[in-house]
């Protein structure tokens, strides 16, 4: 019995739990449906009359929370499964953006302010040629290959050197937020060629298609849902492998870890980089529909408010994260247009009651009142 | 077990949630906006024709800027009232739209959106940075918004849906280095040029490299030093300033923006930098800048304006009567010390020529506004007559050179006979040189060296370029 | 009697023209005005010079006959000249002054005083006209320098005379004057001497007699000694004032750090609170106190601590106490409480920033050397942040409450046994270190803005401190303050302040990464996050 148990366990080792449960594939295959199916039907088929029309710009703004959501989802990955808290992930969404944002400067071609093949702000920089390396950006595919690439390779850099050296905990989260910090100082120069203060904006197409007709915008906002389930997927399909496991242990008993032979260090690199390339699409596919990067995405700030992304929705549970952001920048929306004054309270008590009061989130108060 | 039913329950409600629209979106439109060309539009009937024109104001009330934008709000306020009170415009009463953008440039993006698409005002009075009008201009342009921009910027831009009240180059930077370069302004021969990092330091500093290059003055007779907003550590700049300056009169062109201006002063005067010895010329500070700063060690140094509150002519009187009364009335802090300066001017003259055009004609519709307001002038408060320029949508302005005095106001200390016009394209700079800003037929564009549309006998006057 | 009517008469004719100079020197047009000044400089004499001196402060007041009045800083007038009547008759009005006027009357006052009885006086205006190129009084200083005794005012004359010598035809007065700038070497002569120095296109030099070239290179490694010098100073001085800030506002955080590993992310608050005490302190002087309002600045010293003690101990034991041994999760709640804090502040203050004026003592500078001037407001905090640290080291290495909090650094769960009651020894802990940062405020309140948002720009600054100099370490906080802030001022020169704070941190980001517990480890087997 012994003997077939164990050979039972080592062919079907690879994975120990299936990604999503039946109910669970129902449920999120209904919500794709409606994400990417319903709300453009809403949008177009309805007259603007109708009070179930989603007018456009609300379809942009439900394209920038999945953008949120999808890096909040990298967040929990990271923090919720690997026990790593950083306070940089902000930076991956904005090189992703960046890069993405390079591309669409780009295409601007000679129909700026300036009538210049070269970007309104170098015009006023009084650069005569494009910078080396702006010049790759001109292709579409290689943005994207670079919004993964830039955020993955400062990751992979970044942590393995940081990971090496046994930093962790709260260390780590401060020298992340100061290479935050450094990196925000660095994009606000002008200097350094990427729009400076000004940032990248006045786009005008995206891979051909116009930015302001309202298909692109709803395809975008259809491409940011469908990114954010399938990130989703493929944060399940991590978390309910063997890697996941070794995850979880890393974050509940580091020192254990090495003892049964999984080196912590490649783990949580690989976790890391997963993390910054997610944050990095995200940031990609969050650009258009903002219209402008800046490099006040870069505030430590930011950041620190993915954290409480992950917080509120519920650490450890992948749909925390997505939910989380949704509810959030929900509330950041309404608050600063009904109470502005009292935006900066309700975020603040938000950070103060989720770490006191509910320390696994909302996920974790429905949770406990079904056990 | 429990965590996946959970999380089953989750996806349900988050079905739900984004079945429903949330509250920012829930509001329904009354009538579409479909964004027309901008060069031919129908004429779109109906935001509404009756009940009360909404005007947006769209200035930083918190953040960086605060300091400089709240009383453009304040000032919007108040010729609001003053409008409605001698009975509002087409007889229907205008209404404020305030938003917040809180010094934070994306911000500033996606609040026009929300003024022109969701709050459906007829036109808006904002900006201030120059950062913060780039980042509008697109939404502005996209959905064919108008905008009036009251604040001395660096040219370099004309655009269809934005009327520039505020200095161009020529009307206050370029006007200022003569000064310093003449006798009367100290003779200077070496120049340092200090700036906030973004575009309009840069931009009004490469026209005045260009424009001293055609005076002769060499380049390493330019020290050229920017600065992130918010920065406050001047010792070593001012150091720097003060090696530059050994030997040779030398005055400082400061672009400093935002609440830098206070340790930099501070710093000048602690270091011993004297007015008469190396002038400070300054084009962001102003009256209200001066309100938050000791300004006994800043006395003698000098800022380029349109407007100062020190002018001394009825039109200005009663316009510094009617604010104070409004401050004390709306109970706004500090209400007996509040000043007005030349943004503020540019605010009051702005929604009055606004108010005026649609007067002109018959509707708030965006189309004929703009055509109307070109033909708008009036009497301001420092006592000319001011025209708005339907070629190239900016305001005529006076030009004055002032000294900053003990109590925060300035002495005027060189002025222009009259308005100048404004020229957007630096004739300095040889890509601009090239370049006209004329809305008007046969060029109508804002950026061209050749115009859009052909004339079957040309004019044999073409001196569109001022 | 003819002599009495002419004597009369010319006296009069003298009062008038007196009179009139003085009414012109109100006039509107400044030409008149700078006429009217060099006609006043002409007559000489005490009472010509007290009446420049009066125009040049702006305490002068002249009233429509021509009489000349100074006002003074205590209330009332003094008369100037001998034809001012006392009382004054209204109406009395300030001649209006602007920057050409005040460049005439510098050169015209300059020249005057060089014939000053007083020695000194002869010095500072020789040294002024020294300071720049001025032809025109060139004949004066020669004649000057002929009577003149006193060493240092013939060194400043020769000095003067050195701008128009360098370019004379004879090679000796050349040398001359070459020596004279070698002598008191300024930055401000380096162009004319580097220009004698210097080749044509054609490789020949610009000076053909030898000696002067040798006396030009002379000046110049005297100028350069003197640059390399003051950039040395100023620079240090710079760095140290910069460190001296870093202290202060790290000093907090390493004790509730070090001791309690709590990372308040709500430190940089605490900052804002202490400036924001100093600025009620200052309006309350301002009102109640007015004749002593310079002083409020020491009775903000204990308002600050207090103010921010205050805070931090609601803060420690609302929030803090339940989030023992959890720091990334006190990480956000911190967070979350700067958040409140900052709104708090900017409901009752306003979002806008509030003036906190230096107060008089502490304003302007004095000139060491030549282009260096040593600032009192940051020499004062220089010394403010050395007395701080010498208080915080005082309470942990000689207080009881010290050697408690040390004990509960090094080994919570022993000094527990050994009877330290470790949660009181916590809220007083965290109470010092939110104080600490509180005094951290006053100082910044005298050297940038006070604005809700004060404390977002220093708390990553506060942070990188701490970590480098090794967390619950004065000395390493010390060390590592001082240390970046004159890294910092040392590389600001050369890249710009931007470039070397992004490099400065990317430094400190690779020191951590190879030394993760700082400069100055805490040694001890329970020194682990």
């Amino acid at each position: 019995m012994q003997a077939s148990s164990s050979n039972q366990v080592h062919r079907s080792s690879h994975r120990l739990e299936p990604v999503l449960s039946k109910a669970g594939w129902l449920a999120f295959c209904s919500l794709l449906t409606i994400a990417c199916v319903v709300v453009p039907i809403l949008h177009a088929a309805l007259p603007t009359s109708s009070a179930l029309q989603i007018p456009t710009y609300a379809v942009t703004i439900l394209g920038k929370f999945a953008c949120f959501a999808m890096a909040a989802i990298a967040m929990d990955l990271l923090w919720g499964y690997a026990g790593v808290l950083s306070l940089g992930q902000g930076v991956f969404f904005a090189l992703g953006a960046y890069a993405m944002g390079m591309n669409l400067m780009l295409s601007i071609g000679s129909s700026g302010v300036y009538r210049s093949k070269l970007p309104d702000f170098m015009v006023f920089l009084d650069l005569k040629t494009l910078p080396w390396f702006w010049r790759p950006f001109d292709s579409f595919w290689f943005a994207i290959f670079a919004a993964l690439a830039v955020p993955g390779t400062l990751a992979f850099l970044f942590g393995y050197f940081s990971f090496r050296s046994r930093i962790r905990g709260v260390y780590f989260s401060i020298i992340s937020q100061a290479a935050t910090y450094a990196l925000m100082l660095l994009f606000f120069r002008n200097e350094t060629g990427l729009g400076g203060n000004n940032g990248l904006t006045d786009f005008k197409n995206i891979y051909g298609y116009s930015l302001q007709s309202d298909a692109t915008k709803v395809a975008l906002y259809i491409l940011s849902a469908a990114g954010m389930c399938g990130v989703y997927i493929l944060a399940r399909w991590v978390t309910t492998s063997k890697a996941g496991r070794v995850l979880r242990a890393i974050r509940d008993q580091e020192a254990r870890v090495p003892f049964t032979g999984y080196n912590v260090v490649h783990f949580k690199v690989f976790a890391f980089t997963l993390s910054a390339m997610v944050c990095g699409l995200a940031g990609a596919l969050y650009v258009p529909q903002v219209g402008i990067i800046n490099p006040g995405e870069l505030q430590p700030a930011n950041s620190i408010e993915m954290a409480i992304w992950t917080a509120v929705g519920g650490r450890g549970t992948l749909v925390g994260g997505a939910l989380g952001a949704w509810l959030v920048n929900a509330a950041k929306s309404w608050f600063t247009v009904v109470l502005p004054e009292w935006w900066l309270y309700i975020l603040g008590t938000l950070f103060i009651a989720v770490t006191l009061f509910f320390p696994r989130g909302i996920i974790g108060v429905f949770a406990r009142s079904k056990a | 077990m429990h965590r996946r039913k959970a999380n089953t329950r989750f996806w349900i409600v988050g079905l739900a949630a984004c079945a429903c629209k949330g509250p920012a979106e829930s509001q329904t439109q009354t009538a579409a906006s479909t964004p027309p060309e901008p060069a031919a539009a129908a004429p779109a009937v109906a935001k509404n024709e009756t009940g009360p024109i909404r005007v947006g104001i769209l200035h930083s009330l918190s953040g960086t800027m605060a300091i400089s934008e709240t009383s453009l709000k304040d000032v919007a306020l108040m010729t609001i009232d003053k409008i409605n009170a001698a009975g509002g415009v087409l007889k229907r009463k205008l209404e404020p739209v305030v938003v917040d953008p809180a010094s934070n440039w994306p911000l500033f993006a996606e609040k026009a959106r929300e003024l022109i698409q969701k709050e459906q005002v007829a036109v808006v009075f904002g900006c201030w940075t120059s950062v913060s009008r780039k980042s509008v201009l697109p939404v502005f342009e996209e959905l064919n918004g108008l905008l009036f921009y009251p604040v001395q910027y660096e040219g370099e831009e004309s655009s269809y849906n934005v009327f520039y009240t505020g200095a161009a180059p020529n009307q206050q930077a370029i006007p200022a280095v003569e000064y310093l370069m003449s006798s009367k302004g100290g003779a200077a021969k070496r120049w340092v040029l200090l700036g906030t990092d973004y575009v309009y330091p840069r931009t009004t500093n490469k026209i005045l490299r260009y424009f001293l290059k055609s005076k002769g003055v060499p380049d390493d007779g330019i020290m050229e030093k920017y600065t992130p907003f918010g920065h406050s550590d001047y010792q070593t700049i001012v150091s720097d300033i003060k090696k530059f300056a050994a030997g040779a009169r030398t005055a400082v062109v400061s672009t400093i923006n935002g609440d830098s201006n206070v340790p930099f002063y501070k710093e000048l005067a602690n270091q011993g930098l004297k007015a008469s010895d190396i002038p400070v010329v300054a084009f962001s500070v102003g009256e209200e800048e001066l309100r938050g700063i000791d300004t006994k060690p800043l006395v003698g140094h000098l800022a380029a304006w349109n407007y100062f509150m020190s002018i001394d002519t009825p039109e200005n009187r009663q316009f510094i009567a009617e604010f104070k009364a409004y401050a004390k009335a709306k109970n706004l802090p500090d209400a007996d010390k509040r000043v007005t300066n030349d943004p503020m001017e540019a605010t009051y003259v702005g929604i009055q020529m606004w108010a005026h055009a649609v007067e002109q004609a018959g509707t708030t519709e965006v189309n004929a506004v703009r055509q109307a307001v070109g033909y708008q002038v009036m009497r301001s408060p420092s006592g000319f007559n001011m025209a708005l320029d339907g070629k190239n949508h900016h305001l005529h302005k006076p030009v004055y050179i002032g000294e900053i005095k003990a109590d925060g106001q300035f002495q005027v200390v060189w002025k222009t006979e009259g308005p100048i016009r404004a020229q957007p394209w630096s004739p300095y700079v040889p890509d601009s040189a090239k370049k006209i800003a004329d809305w008007s037929y046969p060029w109508v564009c804002g950026n061209c060296t050749e115009p859009k549309f052909k004339l079957e006998f040309p004019l044999t006057d073409t001196n569109n370029n001022p | 009697m003819v002599g009495c009517v002419f004597s009369t008469a010319t006296h009069a004719a003298l009062a008038d023209t007196w009179a009139a100079d003085v009414l012109a020197l109100g006039a509107s047009d400044v030409n008149e005005q700078v006429r009217a000044v060099n006609r006043i400089a002409r007559r000489g004499g005490t009472e010509a010079i007290a009446l420049l001196e009066a125009l040049n402060d702006t305490s002068l007041q002249i009233d429509s006959t021509g009489a000349a009045y100074r006002k003074r800083s205590s209330g009332g007038v003094v008369p100037i000249g001998p034809h001012s009547p006392m009382p004054p008759k209204p109406p009395i009005m300030a001649p209006v002054i602007d920057n050409e006027l005040r460049r005439a009357l510098e050169m015209t006052l300059a020249t005057l005083r060089l014939t000053s009885p007083d020695s000194r006086v002869r010095r500072r205006a020789a040294e002024e006209i020294a300071r720049q190129p001025n032809d025109s009084l060139a004949p004066v200083v020669r004649q000057m320098l002929v009577s003149e005794r006193d060493v240092h005012v013939r060194r400043a004359l020769a000095l003067s005379l050195a701008w128009v010598d360098v370019e004379s035809l004879d090679p000796s007065v050349r040398i001359k004057a070459l020596l004279a700038i070698a002598d008191s070497p300024g930055t401000a002569f380096k162009p004319a001497v580097e220009r004698i120095l210097s080749q044509t296109e054609h490789r020949k030099p610009v000076e053909v007699d030898a000696q002067v070239r040798a006396a030009a290179s002379k000046a110049l490694s005297a100028i350069r000694w003197l640059e390399t010098w003051t950039n040395l100073l100023s620079n240090l001085f710079y760095g140290l004032s910069l460190g001296s800030v870093l202290l202060l506002i790290s000093l907090g955080l390493t004790i509730t750090f070090g001791l309690m590993r709590v990372i308040n992310m709500a430190h940089g608050e605490l900052l804002m609170i202490g400036a924001y005490a100093t600025y009620v302190v200052q309006q309350l002087f301002l009102k109640y106190l007015p004749n002593h309002s310079d002083w409020y600045l020491v009775a903000a010293v204990p308002a600050a601590f207090f103010a921010a003690a205050i805070v931090g101990t609601i803060v420690e034991r609302l929030v803090l106490r339940f989030l023992h041994g959890r720091p990334l999760e006190t990480l956000l709640a911190t967070w979350g409480v700067s958040l409140v804090l900052i709104q708090v502040v900017r409901q009752l203050f306003g979002a806008q920033n509030v003036t906190v004026a230096n107060p008089a003592w502490l304003s302007g500078g004095i000139e060491l050397f030549a282009g260096f001037v040593l600032t009192f407001n940051r020499a004062a905090v220089i010394l403010f942040s050395l007395a701080v640290v010498s208080f915080v080291w005082f309470v942990l290495s000689r207080t009881n409450l010290g050697l408690q909090v040390r004990a509960v650094t090094q080994n919570r769960d022993m000094a527990a046994s050994m009877g330290i009651a470790t949660h009181r020894v916590d809220g007083w802990t965290f109470a010092m270190g939110a104080g600490v940062a509180g005094l951290g405020g006053v100082a910044l309140s005298q050297l940038g803005n006070v604005g809700p948002e004060l404390g977002q720009g220093y708390i990553i600054d506060a942070f990188m401190v701490v970590v480098l100099g090794g967390v619950g370490n004065l000395a390493g906080t010390f060390a590592g303050a001082m240390g970046l802030g004159i890294a910092t001022k040392w590389a600001e020169p050369v890249v710009g302040a931007v470039l070397g704070k992004i490099v400065i941190l990317v430094l400190i980001i690779l020191f951590i990464q190879r030394r993760p517990q700082g400069l100055f480890a805490l040694k001890g087997r329970a020194v682990e996050v």
